[in-house]
């Protein structure tokens, strides 16, 4: 009996599919119990998020965040670390983002800025995730209550920083003062406007394109490099690897740094790409959501991809259906993906299981004959 | 300078129920070897249910029931997904916050029309605080007067039942049964198994105790401490109670004193906002508010003191099967 029998196909595709399809059939009922139309909600979900080109330009700029985010866990994950704190790696590293432009767009040009801000955001998230990884390697403490905790100390530090170092005097509410233009991510509709390619005004902007990077990037790391090997290896089976001569501490170590260096890219999306500003509360959401992307993705760059999609045409979507039926708020895509984590991870042995064992069944019943 | 000890100590208790009855549900629960960072989400649950049922049937004590019921309910899907189907449990806590999180806005927007907030609620729709007897009499006795009369009374009754339920979870977890049951399933599934008691059905008597003690401290915050609910009203205070039960090393008395220190960290936070030390410039009040969760880093790390959970904690039990 052995895990080969079971077709490739069942673990990519039914089982997520299936998993999806209860999570949206719940929060069908739910939108059903207050007295909505479900398939109503669902038509408008499907017109917001790619009805049109600026909402798939909408689309694609929430899967941005959900592609770092999504890798961030996955990364993590592959080498049997849970990292719970990509809602904290994130917030750092953005600040990382907004230290880096808010230093130079007096003096630099873009081509100077961008690559800085890039290595501000993995730097920054890195570090924050460092601390936690360190304690995990060395000191034995638990690296989800402490990647939880450094959560919370992250949207203290990043109080304490707006309002005492970083608030504009000029703004009333807690933001920075706005980047010179030279410090924006170009817009994906104003670079593809010579060329005569018009996807309407959307936020849309080169952080998206540095996000499918950075899923070849993971792709190559993980499967293509001796360290994605130690890092598989001590993800399967930790003793094993030990016995292989891996210093597993100095792999959870990098593991998780690089994981908040992915995390972190949130910031240029938001900040960068965006906000053009430094503020509270712009990665609120994003690191828990990967955990969502990065189970339903099964922890592949190209399964994140997808999910990233799906769930950025839920955010967008949902805004849209929020619109047009005011009864219905974004917070039911929230539900969505609240079920998504649920049944994709939680409950993932209640299908998985029986089905492969069906197959498995099938397929020595077929050799039998 | 006394009296604004008293009134900080007062501030201290109030803010501490919510931790202590939110410790002590997980104590319950990571005693028996479930991990449980779905404290927040059933707080936040209960509050909503208990704010929505008491708002209509005007009675806090319906609304305590219907906090307690929705609270167990998550409890049992918790409980479904890490002790019946061998799940994650913090992929089941952060799914059951998550799901928490946007039901309770969702549902609050149909039932209310108030932008996912419930009425606000008066009078017998929320717990009221009770004086103490003497309290009055009692008020001009020197020292120990003030203390009876401004910090033990005047409280409602969901903080005395909060601290009642301190000395209580020690007896259940150190001098019964079911506590030593309990303890066992945390520490030596195995054990516990071949003496023939079933592994399953102990664990999801600590999940559904787990589950009632969070619905009292969701109920508590929307219909005793505050009049309503609001969006996101539990604020990270189920990671917090989590960080408490780790701070405490999951016994209850300490977990209770690290509840009130937390608490106490908190109304020293509230009341140094703007207050400048001379020489030194204001106080960041978010270093103090952030105090808890550096603690307890520092403690897990083994700087200050060792935490150790319990054993089989977040693992799942497979039964053997001959």
């Amino acid at each position: 009996m052995s895990q080969a029998k079971v077709p490739v196909w069942v673990n990519l595709a039914l089982i997520p599919l299936l998993n999806i399809s209860l999570a949206f059939l719940i929060s069908g009922l739910v939108i059903y119990a207050i007295g909505q139309d479900p398939f109503e909600a669902a038509g408008y979900m499907l017109y917001g998020a790619f009805g049109y080109n600026e909402g798939i330009g909408y689309t694609l700029y929430y899967a941005t965040n959900f592609i770092f985010t999504g890798l961030a866990v996955s990364v993590a994950f592959k080498a049997g670390l849970f990292n719970i704190g990509g809602e904290g790696q994130a917030y750092i590293g953005g600040l990382g983002v907004g230290l880096v432009c808010l230093a130079l767009d007096h003096t630099m040009p873009f081509y100077v800025i961008a690559p800085l801000a890039i290595i501000g955001a993995a730097v920054f998230g890195a570090a924050w995730a460092y601390i936690p990884a360190y304690l995990q390697a060395k000191r034995g403490s638990h690296i989800v209550i402490t990647t939880i905790m450094f959560n919370f100390i992250a949207s203290s530090l990043m109080v304490y920083l707006m309002v005492n170092w970083l608030k504009s005097p000029d703004s009333l509410s807690l933001n920075s003062r706005t980047f010179e233009e030279n410090a924006w991510m170009p817009y994906l509709h104003s670079l593809l406007m010579p060329l005569g390619i018009d996807i309407g005004d959307s936020p849309l902007n080169g952080a998206f394109i540095w996000a499918l990077l950075c899923c070849v990037g993971v792709w190559l790391l993980i499967w293509h490099t001796r360290w994605g090997y130690q890092l598989r290896t001590l993800g399967t089976n930790p003793t094993a690897a030990k016995y292989a001569g891996i210093d597993t501490s100095k792999v959870t170590i990098w593991v998780m740094m690089i994981s908040g260096a992915l995390a972190g890219f949130v910031g240029l999306n938001e900040i960068m790409g965006v906000n053009h500003s430094l503020l509270l509360n712009f990665a609120a959401g994003y690191g828990f959501a990967g955990i969502a992307v990065a189970l339903m993705g099964r922890n592949h760059p190209f399964g994140i991809l997808l999910a990233a999609i799906l769930f950025g045409a839920l955010y967008q979507g949902g805004a849209e259906v929020a619109f047009d039926m005011p009864e219905i708020t974004p917070d039911i895509v929230v539900v969505i993906q609240g079920l998504v984590i649920l049944f994709s991870g939680a409950l993932e042995h209640m299908f998985k299981d029986r089905i492969e064992g069906f197959f498995i069944r099938r397929a020595t019943a077929a050799q039998g004959k | 300078m006394y009296d604004t000890l008293i009134q900080m100590l007062d501030a201290t208790m109030r803010v501490s129920t919510p931790l202590i009855l939110a410790a002590l549900a997980g104590l319950y629960s990571e005693r028996a070897g479930i991990v449980d960072i779905s404290l927040e989400g059933k707080i936040l649950g209960s509050a909503f249910a208990a704010a929505a049922a008491s708002a209509v049937f005007g009675s806090a004590w319906v609304g305590l029931i219907f906090g307690i019921m929705a609270s167990v309910m998550l409890a049992l899907i918790h409980g479904f997904a890490c002790i019946t189907h061998r799940g994650d449990h913090i992929v089941s806590g952060v799914a059951i916050n998550t799901i928490v999180a946007g039901m309770t806005v969702t549902l609050g927007l149909h039932w209310f029309n108030l932008g996912g907030q419930t009425p606000a609620l008066t009078g017998n729709e929320r717990f009221l605080d009770i004086t103490l007897p003497f309290a009055h009499a009692m008020q001009n006795v020197p020292v120990i007067g003030q203390i009876y009369t401004h910090l033990l009374s005047g409280h409602n009754i969901l903080v005395y039942l909060a601290f009642f339920m301190v000395p209580v979870t020690y007896w259940v977890i150190y001098k019964t049964r079911f506590g030593l049951r309990l303890r066992a399933v945390g520490e030596n599934p195995q054990a516990v198994d071949t003496a023939g008691i079933s592994v399953t059905w102990i664990r999801y008597r600590a999940v559904i105790v787990c589950g009632i003690l969070c619905g009292v401290a969701g109920a508590y915050l929307s219909t005793a401490h505050n009049a309503g609910f609001l969006k996101d009203m539990s604020a990270g205070k189920g990671y917090m109670a989590l960080a408490a039960l780790i701070f405490g090393k999951w016994r209850p008395v300490p977990v209770m004193f690290a509840c009130l220190l937390f608490g106490f960290l908190d109304a020293v936070a509230v009341r140094l906002q703007g207050f400048v030390i001379p020489g030194l410039g204001e106080v960041p009040v978010q270093a103090i508010e952030s105090l808890p969760y550096v603690l307890t880093v520092l403690l897990l790390a083994g700087f200050i003191g060792k935490a150790i959970g319990p054993k089989a904690v977040g693992r799942p039990y497979v039964k053997e099967r001959a």
